[in-house]
């Protein structure tokens, strides 16, 4: 039988995401891909796999799954949450495995990913990676066009993921200790292309403001709760491009910032950017969390890029091995990169009819 | 007048107009020729919308202002040169059954349904650009006698294959979403297949024509698109996928 991974419980929105689908956003088609490109890379780069490796990409609950193949190397990373070992040969029963740390599953054994806390989003990826057929160039799941991933859709019970490896290599396990999910302290914003569509009072408020991630939120976009930002001539435009992290702002003056399955082009004025750096920690925070902005020049943002892009190209050096004995017991590595936040159960997605001068 | 807007440390969008105009398209269409003939490195992808071009690059190996510069060139003597797109014969049936809005799109211009369907299929249309939902043509300009605006409450889910108007512009929703344009014919074809690359037919600088065909038509066609037996070409009737040699 083929290996695979059996879906005992799917969580709350599980589906299968690498860095992308690029090349066809001029046929209306999203980018997807990971909300977390450093959490995805983390447990990528613990699983031994190339950086863009698809793999589960967990929101807020996550899944429970039996081992159907000789054995497995799974590794979790870019949120926290209690990963358990269900079942199996009774001494590991119960385990709990910290994040940010690889662990080899045998046959039968059953890994529940239980409530994320401190980031709305992890990554639970395997060795040698899942076997699902690229579409469009990518293994990424974008579940409104039913595109990529596991039958184009987020996980359900029953399910079987096939794996590309029938058995986890033999080698010691591996761990980053020094993963920096800490969230930015501002998000750093880009002004433009349509700041002109906004007072001056608004483009003040969103610098200066303090916002809320909203239960709405969803992969699409972030939508933000907070001040209202003044429009200076109306908010319906026609339709142009839209970049990763835009912060488009419709009638309601409520910010909503555009994340992996963003459509490609629409018709309300966008404001600011997200800067690339810090699309990864935005794509962390759960519904509740703070946010603030901070305006930064282009050239500040490229150089976070190339730090950031840097530091993902470092991610493999620092893994480090596991010694033998604090393998899997260390219940007190567990939370060691909480980040401030509160997590809720939403499972709301963005309604794209609300795009004014798109359909 | 041309201008540059920012969109963060990744994309730029060159901004060539302000309204839905077939001049200000055809600008941005000549503008993403040419910067595709230029083969720049490190720009990723290029989405042409109404107005502008956005374009998506890789600041690992190009920075905005290196962009700009190399963008200052292509622009000067840019002309609104009609693009040779393909044309595209499409199959529409207008059947009261598949056209919810026919009748009340009729009322309120103060037409027939027949006279809706004759102008709706009188004209070849432009592909302005292809965005919201993949594969989601935006085409015109729509007869002016059938120009209405959207209607006032959404439909949650529009089937695919539906082909609607609002404003200047008609459109074919390429897989079902929630939609608040007027539906006012179903095509058999798809215009949205993942199995295929590219999966969306359509792209910006295209050409369209309608096609009425009737209803015993849509559904032999639509069971053969489905079936993956059938697929529109461009400048050519429906073409058999599997056509014995």
């Amino acid at each position: 039988m083929k290996p695979a991974l059996r879906v005992l419980a799917p969580g709350l929105m599980t589906t299968l995401q690498d860095l992308g689908r690029r090349g066809y956003q001029h046929l209306g088609i999203p980018v997807s891909g990971a909300l977390d490109a450093v959490g995805l890379c983390a447990a990528n780069a613990l699983a031994g796999n190339a950086p863009g490796t698809g793999a589960l990409e967990v929101a807020y609950h996550g899944p429970t799954l039996a081992v159907e193949a000789d054995s497995v190397r799974i590794a979790f990373a870019g949120g926290a949450g209690a990963v358990e070992i269900l079942s199996g040969d009774g001494a590991r029963r119960g385990t709990r495995v910290p994040p940010g740390q690889s662990v080899r599953l045998s046959r039968g054994e059953v890994l529940r990913v239980g409530a994320l806390t401190g980031s709305a989003v992890a990554y639970l990826a395997v060795e040698g990676g899942f076997d699902a057929p690229p579409v469009l160039g990518s293994q990424s799941t974008y579940a409104r066009a039913g595109l990529g991933g596991f039958q184009g859709r987020r996980l359900r019970a029953n399910d079987l993921l096939p794996l590309k490896l029938a058995q986890a290599a033999a080698r010691e396990e591996s761990m980053l200790p020094a993963l920096d999910l800490a969230p930015p302290r501002r998000v750093r914003v880009v002004l433009g292309p349509q700041d002109d569509a906004f007072t001056d009072q608004g483009k003040r408020t969103l610098l200066e403001g303090n916002f809320t991630v909203a239960a709405a939120s969803d992969r699409m976009g972030m939508r933000l709760e907070g001040p209202t930002l003044e429009h200076s001539n109306g908010y319906n435009i026609v339709s142009d491009g839209i970049a990763p992290g835009s912060i488009q702002v419709p009638g309601s003056g409520l910010p909503i910032i555009l994340l992996a399955d963003r459509q490609t082009t629409g018709g309300y004025p966008k404001i600011a950017t997200v800067i690339s750096a810090d699309l990864p920690a935005l794509g962390r925070l759960a519904p509740g969390a703070r946010l603030a902005f901070e305006a930064v020049s282009i050239p500040e943002a490229e150089a976070a890029h190339r730090r950031q892009a840097a530091r993902l190209a470092a991610l493999p050096n620092q893994v480090v091995a596991v010694r033998g004995a604090t393998a899997i017991d260390a219940a007190a590595l567990l939370g060691s990169n909480l980040v401030s936040g509160v997590v809720s159960a939403h499972d709301q997605t963005y309604d794209p009819h609300c795009e004014p001068s798109s359909n | 007048m041309i201008r540059f807007l920012p969109c963060g440390d990744t994309a730029l969008t060159v901004e060539l107009g302000d309204k839905v105009d077939r001049r200000v398209s055809d600008l941005v269409l000549a503008l993403a020729g040419r910067v595709r003939a230029a083969s720049i490195a490190g720009i990723a992808e290029l989405v042409p919308t109404f107005r502008s071009l956005l374009i998506h690059y890789d600041p690992m190996t190009l920075c905005q202002a290196e962009l700009k510069e190399r963008l200052v060139p292509l622009l000067s003597g840019l002309t609104a040169a009609r693009s040779a797109g393909r044309l595209w014969r499409i199959p529409v049936c207008y059947h009261a059954s598949l056209a919810p809005d026919l009748a009340e799109v009729a009322v309120r211009t103060g037409l027939t349904p027949e006279r809706v369907v004759a102008f709706h299929s009188s004209v070849t249309y432009h592909v302005y650009m292809v965005g919201f939902l993949p594969g989601y043509p935006y085409l015109g300009d729509l007869p002016s006698e059938l120009a209405l605006p959207r209607r006032d409450t959404p439909r949650t889910a529009v089937p695919a294959g539906s082909v609607a108007i609002a404003t200047s512009l008609t459109a074919v929703y390429a897989l079902e979403s929630p939609g608040g344009w007027h539906l006012v014919g179903r095509t058999p074809v798809l215009l949205w297949d993942p199995r295929r690359d590219p999966p969306a037919i359509l792209a910006a600088g295209d050409q369209v024509r309608f096609q009425p065909i009737a209803l015993g038509d849509h559904e032999v066609v639509a069971a053969r698109s489905s079936a993956g037996e059938l697929r529109l070409e461009p400048e050519e009737r429906l073409a058999q996928a599997d056509a014995p040699e």
